[in-house]
């Protein structure tokens, strides 16, 4: 299970970083959330992982997982949100501004 | 800043004589709440009065405010906040000390320097300038109060979704190439904070910075690797927002192509990771650290020297005044790091003391620079203030900035680092000197020549711009308090060397902290 | 008391801006009376001082830095503050004619006053470091002098010449005075000049001696630094008699004689001064020899004067150091009288090119006769007070042991003394008598008498003291001399006639060979002319601009606007921070057993299928994602099952809250993603006509630009995978660690007692830690704002950016593109859809949900609304939901407000139980209240952004319509 999570987290970040270092805007947007997905695994994953069983107490009793992780991914799941959405109207004015997505306004294309 | 005997016996009687005093205790949220608070009404009114008054009447109040609060502070003691009424360490804690305090009120003045340089028309190129502005402040606020890593992190997202507005405010095509650089830089930095948050928890199990202190000291081998690690991290997003080299180059590009307040309030983020830096270097990984023992300080020393160098390069290598101003903003960064990476309580205090002054002096500039592009203002006094703001840069005799380059060179002790330091610090301000004498003789003296930007002031001018008298105080106003600054200079280093010494007894803070009572 | 003497001249510094309107007279006098006043008060000082004592006052400034405004008067400083107040208002009175009329003249008297002030501060300071902020005052205040006339660009040329090095110099001196004050442990100048013999002892003696000797030679224009002196000369004459020829360049000497007593008398002093001296010496009266501009020559035999000086103090003997002082002085007098001879000259005839000057004699007698006496002093000619100097500097040269070879100075000395009468000579004859007709650009005649005045009263000075030397200076003399030795000065006469000895023939020689050399002048000067040119300043510009090249260069070479190799440093810079601690301490070995220490161990057991699915899918759309990026909506399909496929791994993980935000947040992320995708395609892509791959936008990176390699992909790949490695590992390991007590530990048991919810992820958001909720929220509405300042459109942006026009507030962005099916679909849902909100938002407490949850339901069931085209949805008639957002974040903080009243702290939460039909009896803690706010603000932000951005396309695809018919 662990050996999965972290894998994943590997896959997630390292693809994240390589679109990160494209030259697009779009792909450095796609890159950044998913180094977003990654990070949020990775901080969930700080709290040791339980399957299935949920921080919820019940009457039970019971294991529960780490909840304050989870808060923690939340409110950056929150944060990213906002985020990503800001640098996406940012691409689209710099793509209006410069007719290029290029990551330093250069034109992509011979006019 | 007046803390001789009689004031600090007067406050101990005005003042509360313990941190968790009812009335000290809600004033210690009012720095974050109150920009909060205004930036929601300023969406909600209306017409442009309101939304100014609200913007400059908040950072009024907060000069006030942080004013009161350093008075505290500088009684000794550590004031903690408890949110939500749950005990330390599980509520998020605000935590004032002398250093916060400090960096709280210079937040202040900054701020109104700038919003009132705003008020030109700056704020008009677009919508909801002063909510940003206040948001900001709100974030900055934060973080310099926060005891709390997540809360930190929360506080610098703030203050940077906030920042990233107000740089592409306007969408000049600069404007929007540089703010992508700088969004996409501090995104980046944003996943690697949280990555070294992670990490610290999942080997203490706490987010509050005094008990993860304590924890990170007793870590054994394998788990201070981890803590190592994550500290590490912070470090890298710190030194990204402190701009220090190699995470300097996007700064010069960002600063000169923001609008003028713009570019003066955001003088004040770049101290924002000082903060975080010093806070960590003395209080996490501090001396004290166990395993982690001084982790940050084998990093500090080179960067900075290195980023003294760049920016002193670069002050030589522009002919475009923003530019200039900015690579010296970057200078004076790695000047005030290096000194408090000596370690000595010296070292630390005179790096303290030139920030106060090089923030100040910086905003300054910024606007005089600014002025100084329009070519229809009465060229006589703008060419004064310019040249009484390029003494204050370059830390030229009389002004503050002088004595803080005197104190941080007799800071160092005698050993190999002296004659390193003392050469970069001299060179660099010779190089600033060259450099601020030739822009300064060419756009004061010389032939009437074209800024680099001809696009930049002559679409974001507004007509209101022109009437320069206006636009001529909030500079004059910054160089008065560093008029004061210098007159007073020996109550300020006293202040910075009180600062130095609580700082350097991180214990002590602590267990002021974790020892707080209350609690449901 | 002393301060008043410093600041009355800073004072008067103001007195020309207030009456700038007045008459020239008047600003001249606000200028002056000061002065004056000034002048009384060091002259009241006289009779103390000449008896010996030491006059100090002290002020703490600084004490962290040993920085207190100490002023102290001894002879020294004394005899200095007299001559700088004294020719200050010989000055003041000569420049009032001098600029008659001009505009610029308040202007002139306000530096003037300036410089007088700091260099009275230089001379009486106290304290070293004291001493240095005096010392770079008046650096500024003579770059700004110099560059008076800011049209002339030699004259700015020469001011950023003048300050980069005696700014540079002074720097030099800070680091010097800093040492001494190490040494010493105080800058208190009583005590350095106590502390000789322990600072000449001390290992950092040499060190000490060359920084603070830098200082001291930038400013007194000592060779290989005298080049700026000359170049200084394009400032107007009274500024050059006073600060480049009296007073400030007289600054490096003074320093020299002030730090005597603490540095002097060792072989590096007198090896290091002696030989700069001396060499100065000889440059300067060889340069001046060949100079054709007035002005030049003065300021090459001013170099060469103050060499003298220098070589003087450099022999480190009683007898030298009376010779200095008492040619520092002389050499005021009469070199100030010569330039503002020079200026009158400059003034009335309107050239100062020795060529075309001639015979002015007849006109210009006065002129004339106070020239030449003054003349004849730098000449040393008897009966004047050069001679009596220049007489004891050659005694000086025979007897001292400076260097190895005896014979060497006196030889320099008799050279140098036969230059100097060779160009006085030139100064008088080639000016006053020669007369060849050669037309003059003015006809020339007296100026006027107070004009003439100054200069007048220093030549007969000059006379008088060459005449009577001990009645007029002795008194003066001795004091300056004792506190420069810090001892008795030695027994001296300054009489005229010493009997036939040695000097005397070096005199003698010196004026015969003078005289000789201008006899040949000409077929000198032919000889001179053919000789290469080697010249200091251009060695220094040509020095200056290359490096301002080379900074240029690794200016643009760093900072080269490429974000793409900016990230790739953070990268990697990251990835050291995530390492090194594990390789910093010991090598890669030890670094894998602390890993094995930390936890790391193969796993044990096989996982489940499901989650091997599920990590397989997410892995293989990862990838998918990397690989279609070119295609944007392919892309966006993959990274939006990415998303879906996070939130399925939550839901595995036991994080049932993160689970749904993540769905609902990945919903509004697609949809946002669609609408924008047309606009973040490359220009080729949307560009019809040309369909051709968008690797284009790949191949022209931003390295492309700056040099580096082309296609830079695999070193990407490289960097990345190794960060991905990294982190995976680091995970990994951490996850096979047990886990330690956390404060999670206290929610368990906190939680439902005083929580008042089960659901502890929710708990801890309003609750627990509500202040971060609360700052989460005002970054998403910050979020907003920047949307819609990101793209807004109500200023006027540049040519050739097609930017869709202000699309108008009633547009909807999203009508007639939607199925009919959908609409039906939607509007059904839409009661459904809000009572599960509430649902959503009630539980959240007990259950996953809450406020977050709730608002991006509620923000989805909108904009599914209006993409079933129910006009205006996201854009309520009369009500903007920029306020519901803001309005949001206010409830939530009057909530924690709200506590305050009951003198609790912020955010504490209150708890009352009701009950309610279907839901049943819920817990209504405060914190609902919070999260009602929360809920609210997140309903505001997400329809902003979309319907922002939902404008914005709509309205660029109208522009597309149009453009294209």
């Amino acid at each position: 299970m662990n050996l999965l999570l972290a894998s994943a987290i590997a896959v997630l970040i390292g693809s994240g970083a390589y679109l990160v270092l494209r030259a697009r805007l779009f792909t450095v947007l796609l890159g950044l959330m998913l180094i977003g997905y990654g990070v949020n695994l990775f901080l969930l994953a700080m709290g040791r992982v339980r399957v299935l069983v949920p921080p919820i107490i019940r009457d039970a009793g019971g294991p529960y997982a780490d909840p304050l992780p989870q808060a923690l991914v939340l409110t950056a799941i929150v944060i990213g949100f906002g985020m990503t959405a800001f640098l996406l109207a940012l691409a689209v004015r710099s793509r209006a501004v410069f007719g290029s997505d290029h990551v330093d306004g250069l034109a992509d294309a011979p006019p | 800043m007046i803390a001789t005997a009689f004031s600090a016996e007067l406050l101990s009687r005005l003042a509360p004589t313990s941190g968790h005093d009812a009335f000290a205790r809600d004033l210690l949220v009012l720095p974050m709440l109150l920009p909060l608070a205004a930036a929601c009404l300023s969406v909600l009114s209306s017409s442009l009065l309101w939304r100014r008054t609200l913007m400059l009447g908040a950072t009024v109040l907060l000069v006030a405010v942080s004013g009161w609060l350093l008075l505290m502070a500088d009684l000794g003691h550590v004031l903690v906040y408890r949110l939500g009424n749950w005990p330390v360490p599980v509520a998020i804690v605000l935590s004032l000390d002398r250093l916060s305090a400090l960096l709280l009120l210079l937040t202040a003045v900054v701020a109104t320097g700038s919003a009132w340089a705003a008020l030109r028309g700056d704020d008009q190129h677009g919508p909801h300038f002063h909510a940003a502005f206040l948001l900001l402040i709100a974030g900055v606020n934060g973080a310099f109060l926060a005891g709390d890593l997540f809360n930190l992190f929360v506080s610098f997202e703030l203050l940077l979704i906030a920042s990233y507005g107000l740089l592409v405010f306007g969408a000049t095509p600069t404007r929007v190439r540089s703010g992508v650089h700088y969004v996409v830089l501090n995104l980046v930095g944003s996943s690697i904070f949280l990555v070294g948050i992670g990490m610290l928890y999942s080997v203490t199990g706490t987010l509050n910075l005094a008990e993860l202190a304590q924890r990170v000291a007793l870590l054994d081998a394998p788990s201070a690797a981890f803590a190592r690690s994550g500290a590490l991290l912070l470090f890298v997003v710190f030194a990204l927002k402190a701009a220090l080299v190699p995470f300097s180059f996007w700064l010069p590009a960002a600063y000169s192509a923001a609008s003028p307040p713009v570019a003066a309030l955001f003088a004040i983020l770049t101290k924002v990771g000082v903060y975080a830096i010093v806070r960590m270097h003395t209080f996490v990984v501090g001396t004290d650290a166990g395993h982690s023992a001084d982790l940050y300080g084998d990093w500090l020393w080179p960067m900075a020297l290195l980023t003294v160098g760049f920016g002193a390069l670069a002050a030589v290598g522009t002919r475009s005044v923003r530019r200039l101003q900015s690579a010296l903003l970057v200078m004076s960064v790695g000047t005030m790091l290096a000194s408090m990476a000596i370690g000595s309580e010296a070292g630390l205090a005179a790096g303290l003391f030139y920030l106060v002054h090089s923030t100040i002096a910086a905003a300054a500039m910024f606007l005089i620079a600014a002025l100084s592009e329009q070519r229809d203002t009465p060229r006589r006094w703008t060419g004064l203030l310019f040249f009484a703001g390029a003494v204050a840069v370059a830390g030229l005799p009389p002004l503050s900035g002088f004595l803080g380059k005197v104190l941080i060179l007799q800071a160092l002790p005698v050993d190999g680092r002296l004659p390193v330091m003392w050469t970069v610090v001299l060179g660099s301000s010779l190089l600033a000197v060259i450099a601020l004498s030739r822009r300064g003789a060419a756009l004061f003296w010389g032939a009437v020549e074209a800024p680099e930007t001809p696009t930049l002031p002559r679409i974001s001018e507004p007509r209101s711009a022109r009437r320069a008298p206006l636009s001529r105080v909030p500079p004059t106003a910054l160089l008065l308090v560093l008029v004061v600054l210098t007159v007073g200079a020996g109550t300020l280093s006293n202040y910075t060397h009180r600062t130095a010494q609580q700082l350097l007894a991180p214990g002590h803070i602590r267990s002021q902290i974790l020892n707080t009572p209350g609690g449901r | 008391m002393l301060y008043l003497i410093v600041l009355l001249p800073m004072i008067g510094s103001v007195f020309p801006v207030v009456f700038r309107r007045a008459s020239s007279t008047t600003v001249a006098w606000s200028a002056a009376l000061p002065v004056i006043a000034s002048r009384g008060m060091l002259a009241a000082q006289a009779p103390a001082v000449l008896a010996g004592t030491v006059v100090r006052s002290d002020w703490p400034w600084l004490p962290a830095a040993g920085l207190t405004l100490a002023l102290r008067v001894d002879g020294l400083s004394w005899l200095f503050g007299m001559m700088v107040l004294v020719i200050g208002l010989f000055v003041q009175l000569y420049a009032r004619y001098y600029m008659q009329g001009d505009r610029e003249l308040g202007r002139l008297y306000v530096l003037l006053s300036l410089f007088m002030g700091s260099m009275l501060g230089l001379v009486l300071s106290g304290n070293l470091l004291l001493l240095v902020v005096f010392w770079e005052a008046t650096s500024l205040v003579s770059f700004l002098l110099i560059g008076f006339k800011t049209a002339d660009p030699a004259a700015r040329a020469g001011a950023r010449t003048a300050l980069a090095v005696t700014a540079g110099g002074g720097l030099a001196l800070l680091a010097g005075v800093l040492l001494l004050g190490r040494i010493v442990g105080s800058y208190d100048l009583d005590r350095v000049l106590a502390a000789g013999d322990l600072v000449r002892a001390h290992a950092w003696y040499l060190p000490t001696l060359v920084l603070v000797l830098l200082g001291a030679f930038t400013k007194s224009a000592q060779f290989p630094f005298h080049f700026w002196l000359p170049r200084a000369m394009s400032a107007p004459t009274p500024v050059s008699a006073y600060l480049h020829s009296a007073t400030m360049v007289k600054a490096g000497v003074f320093l020299l004689a002030r730090l005597y007593p603490t540095l002097s008398g060792t072989s590096e002093w007198t090896g290091i001064v002696g030989t700069v001296g001396m060499l100065t010496l000889l440059v300067g009266a060889y340069s001046a020899m060949w100079q054709h501009d007035l002005k030049g020559l003065l300021a090459y035999s001013t170099i060469s004067h103050l060499g003298l000086i220098t070589l003087l103090l450099g022999f480190s003997s009683p007898m030298a150091v009376v010779a200095a002082v008492f040619h520092v002085v002389n050499h005021a007098t009469f070199k100030a009288s010569l330039f503002m001879a020079a200026g009158m000259i400059d003034h009335e005839v309107g050239t100062r090119d020795m060529r075309v000057l001639n015979g002015l004699w007849r006109q210009m007698p006065w002129t004339g006769a106070l020239a030449i006496i003054a003349a004849s002093a730098m000449a040393g000619v008897p009966l004047l007070n050069g001679f009596l100097s220049k007489e004891m500097f050659f005694a000086e040269a025979l007897t001292s042991q400076t260097l190895s070879l005896r014979w060497i100075e006196p030889l320099a000395a008799v050279v140098a003394g036969a230059l100097g009468v060779g160009y006085s000579l030139r100064f008088i004859m080639e000016v006053f008598f020669n007369a060849d007709n050669t037309p003059l650009p003015k006809i020339p005649h007296e100026p006027p008498m107070f004009m003439r005045l100054p200069g007048g009263v220093l030549a007969i000075a000059c006379l008088a003291v060459g005449i009577a030397p001990s009645l007029l200076m002795a008194r003066q003399l001795l004091p300056a001399v004792d506190a420069v030795l810090q001892a008795p000065a030695p027994t001296f006469d300054l009489a005229i006639w010493h009997g036939v000895n040695l000097p005397l023939v070096m005199s003698v020689i010196a004026l015969l060979g003078g005289i000789a050399l201008y006899r040949v002048r000409e077929s000198a000067y032919a000889w001179h002319d053919r000789l290469p040119t080697v010249d200091g300043l251009h060695i220094f510009d040509a020095m200056f601009s290359a490096f301002t090249r080379t900074a240029v260069h690794a200016t643009q070479a760093l900072e080269n606007g490429s974000l793409q190799r900016y990230v790739r440093w953070l990268l990697i810079a990251t990835l050291i921070a995530g390492v090194a601690p594990w390789i910093q301490s010991a090598s890669m070995a030890t670094a894998w057993s602390t890993m094995r220490d930390a936890g790391f161990a193969w796993p044990a057991a096989i996982p489940d299928a499901a989650s091997t699915a599920l990590c397989a899918l997410l892995v293989a759309c990862t990838l998918w994602t990397v690989m279609s990026r070119h295609a944007p909506l392919t892309a966006v399909v993959a990274i939006s099952t990415v998303g879906l496929l996070v939130s399925l791994a939550f839901a595995r993980l036991a994080a049932p809250d993160l689970a749904l935000t993540q769905l609902l947040v990945e919903l509004v992320t697609i949809l946002l993603l669609l609408v924008a995708v047309r606009h973040l395609t490359p220009a080729s892509v949307t560009r019809e006509a040309r369909t051709g791959e968008a690797r284009t936008g790949e191949a022209r990176t931003g390295e492309a630009r700056t040099g580096e390699a082309r296609t830079p992909r695999v070193r990407d790949a490289l960097i990345a995978s190794a960060i991905g490695g990294t982190s995976g590992l680091l995970a990994w390991v951490l996850l096979e660690r047990p886990s330690v007590p956390s404060v999670s530990d206290f929610y368990a048991l906190a939680s439902v007692p005083q929580g008042h919810g089960r659901n502890m992820v929710n708990v801890i958001l309003v609750d627990f830690r509500g202040f971060d909720t609360l700052g989460e929220v005002a970054v998403l509405t910050m979020a907003a704002l920047g949307v819609l300042i990101a793209l807004d459109q109500g200023r006027p942006l540049l040519r050739g950016v097609s930017l869709p026009a202000h699309g108008p507030e009633d547009i909807d962005p999203f009508a007639e593109r939607v199925p009919v099916m959908l609409r039906m679909i939607a509007r059904a849902l839409l009661p459904l859809a809000a009572m599960m909100t509430v649902f959503v938002l009630l539980r959240g407490h007990d259950l996953p949900g809450g406020g977050f949850a709730a608002g991006m339901l509620t923000a989805v069931m909108l904009v599914v609304q209006a993409l079933a085209g129910q006009p205006g949805v996201l854009h309520p008639v009369g009500f903007d939901l920029r306020r519901l957002m803001m309005i949001g974040l206010l409830i939530a903080l009057a909530t924690g407000a709200a506590s305050v009243l009951f003198g609790l702290p912020f955010l504490t939460s209150g708890y009352r139980s009701i009950a309610l039909p279907v839901i049943g009896s819920i817990a209504l803690p405060s914190a609902i209240a919070f999260d009602f706010g929360v809920y609210l603000a997140v309903v505001g932000a997400t329809v902003v952004i979309v319907n922002r951005l939902g404008r914005y396309e709509a309205a660029a695809a109208r522009d597309a319509q149009e453009r294209s018919p």
